[in-house]
């Protein structure tokens, strides 16, 4: 599966003086293909996210489209696209994002139980010991390290087996060791065929990845060629 | 909806603190809800039972009836008391024009001392033109009731002799009345007969209740029943113009008495609960916003992973309706502790009469607080789910970082 991304642009308004229209994006196309990892790098604030919560169908552009194949995402009223988005987008956000109520297992299986998918146990285990995170199935998320937090993030990203992986600076607060395991597994799911998106500040990630963009001041560059 | 309902008792259970406040909060809610509306039902109940075993348009008593325990404090208040005129006044009742019936009824006090079984009114009535208390006592007892023979009202404890007695005369007990929450559950009723024997035997034994009155002539007042066709307005005036040493009053005003203090009482508690409300409902949208604003960030990984903005709204009012559910139970159940063991209490601080409503109101009623507390807290809930669901996933995670 396929995504792109045609013409997308996003304005803030913030108060202030002077102008208080703020261009976090400017126009960017930008494709996320089957089995390849594309890379945005940059400085914090210089519109990377933005373009990423585009992309996944949770923020609004101010202008341009999304398509996910030949389905215009913002299209689609917002019980489709959250459909849509479940169905075929893995989204690893920033930060620590497990839910404190339910344990790692039922994290991981959150994206089915809330359609009613029943009978993903085995594969979210599978997922659990593919992240080697399989004898914390019953701890809470307070329990786990940063490392650990950000592989079950991944897990519940895969766990609806989706087309398009779009991963919010993963390795932002992990060791080297960790930074490794989890790019590692990133690369992993591309060579399986999935389109992934990679959005980080990292310089190691480049190693990774198979497209190298860089945003500045929400303009995105390709850095090859 | 089993996902919301899953996921919102799992939320519950992790946050035990935040749970209880809420839950706590609903509690006070329904209990409020809840027991206002027992107290005041019981109170319009109270009312409706005196008037209608009151029974009669007009009653007469005598002038010195203030002296010796009023009417309303007999009947109401269930104070031993006793008045007595000469029986020609019921004949002079009977021949003034507009009424259609008129009886006679007896007031006589019980002594504490050996001659009385127990301290209470002894109310006599006549059983051949009765119409106030026959009806009443039928709905309990369809048996005979001759001379010699009580009912008692329903506070009245019966031996297990079956008899009681007053001023030495041994009676047997037929029945206990239903409750009507006034004095007349304090008092024990007998036919003419029985009653004016205690009366003769009561000055026999030395009592001086009739002072000039001869006791064989006595009675305490005249129940009256105006004529379809008649102003009771014109009646009692007629009455009191031409029986002397008597006051004829009309039944409406004994009640207007009390109806106008169970309506003060009745507006106090009104405007104590609707604050309650308005304090709890307040609290709670504040408590909500708090809450939801703590947890954007969950919220916000929900949409993240495929949530809908009704899923999450969903999921938001199914966690306040079940926290409200669980505090109002628990409201609702500590008011039924509270008020059904303590409501003689209760009417003894009022100085009202005051009658439980039967169990389908009761019922009614509890499960009205229990969803007025749910629907409160689903609403004040809505109000914050709003505000989340309207937000972009993406701003939301955006000032999240």
């Amino acid at each position: 599966m396929k995504l792109r991304a045609e013409g997308v642009s996003r304005q803030y308004f913030r108060q202030g003086k002077g102008t208080n229209v703020f261009n976090a994006l400017k126009e960017t196309d930008l494709t996320l293909e089957e089995g390849v990892v594309t890379e945005v790098t940059g400085r914090s604030g210089s519109g990377k996210s933005t373009l990423l919560n585009v992309c996944a169908g949770l923020l609004t552009p101010t202008t341009g489209k999304v398509f996910l194949g030949d389905t215009d995402l913002y299209a689609q009223e917002d019980a489709a696209r959250s459909r849509l988005r479940n169905e075929s987008i893995g989204v690893i956000p920033q930060g620590q994002t497990g839910l404190r109520s339910l344990t790692v297992l039922e994290n991981v299986l959150l994206p089915c139980v809330m359609y009613g998918i029943e009978g993903q146990e085995t594969y979210a285990e599978e997922l659990l010991e593919q992240m080697d995170i399989a004898e914390l199935r019953n701890a809470y998320p307070s329990e786990l390290s940063g490392g650990e937090m950000r592989r079950l993030s991944i897990a519940r990203a895969l766990i609806r087996r989706p087309g398009i992986l779009l991963a919010d600076e993963p390795t932002g607060d992990l060791d080297d060791e960790n930074t490794h395991i989890v790019l590692s597994l990133l690369r992993k799911c591309a060579d399986e065929g999935k389109a992934v998106l990679l959005v980080t500040h990292e310089a190691e990630a480049a190693a990774y990845a198979d497209r190298i963009y860089r945003m500045e001041k929400g303009v995105l560059t390709s850095q090859e060629g | 909806m089993k996902f919301a309902n899953s996921l919102a008792w799992k939320n519950m259970k992790r946050k035990p603190g935040r749970t209880a406040a809420l839950i706590l909060l609903a509690a006070f809610l329904a209990f409020s809800v809840f027991g206002g509306s027992i107290v005041v039902k019981s109170l319009q109940n109270g009312l409706d039972s005196y008037e209608s075993r009151l029974g009669a348009d007009v009653i007469i008593v005598p002038n010195q009836a203030r002296s010796h325990g009023s009417i309303e404090s007999i009947l109401l208040q269930g104070i031993p008391g006793y008045f007595y005129m000469e029986d020609s006044v019921l004949e002079k009742a009977r021949n003034t024009e507009g009424v259609e019936v008129a009886t006679p009824q007896f007031y006589l006090a019980s002594a504490s001392a050996g001659c009385c079984s127990v301290s209470v009114q002894v109310i006599g009535f006549d059983p051949e033109t009765d119409f106030t208390i026959k009806p009443w006592i039928r709905e309990s007892y369809s048996g005979d009731f001759g001379d010699g023979d009580l009912i008692v009202g329903s506070n009245i404890e019966i031996p297990s002799t079956r008899k009681l007695t007053f001023y030495n005369v041994e009676c047997n007990v037929a029945a206990k009345l239903a409750r009507t929450g006034t004095g007349l559950d304090n008092a024990v009723y007998a036919n003419m007969n029985t009653i004016r024997q205690m009366m003769e035997s009561s000055v026999l034994l030395g009592f001086d209740y009739f002072s000039d009155v001869p006791a064989e002539n006595a009675i305490s007042s005249v129940m009256i029943k105006v004529a379809d066709s008649y102003d009771i307005d014109q009646v009692t005036g007629d009455l009191n113009i031409h029986i002397r040493r008597v006051e004829a009053t009309q039944a409406k005003t004994m009640i207007s008495g009390i109806a106008e203090g169970l309506t003060g009482v009745s507006r106090v508690i009104g405007v104590m609960v609707l604050m309650i409300w308005l304090l709890s409902i307040v609290i709670m949208i504040v408590a909500f916003a708090m809450i939801v604003n703590e947890r954007k960030k969950e919220f916000a990984v929900l949409r993240v992973v495929g949530a809908s903005q009704k899923m999450l709204s969903r999921l938001l009012v199914s966690e306040a309706g079940m926290i409200s559910l669980i505090g109002a139970v628990i409201g609702v159940g500590a008011a039924s502790l509270v008020i059904f063991p303590f409501l003689g209490l209760i009417r003894e601080q009022l100085d009202l009469p005051m009658l439980l409503p039967g169990l389908p109101v009761i019922l009614v009623l509890l499960v009205l607080s229990i969803a007025v507390a749910v629907i409160a807290g689903a609403l004040t809930s809505a109000i914050s789910v709003r505000k989340i669901t309207r937000g972009e996933t993406g701003l939301i995670l955006r000032e999240d970082v």
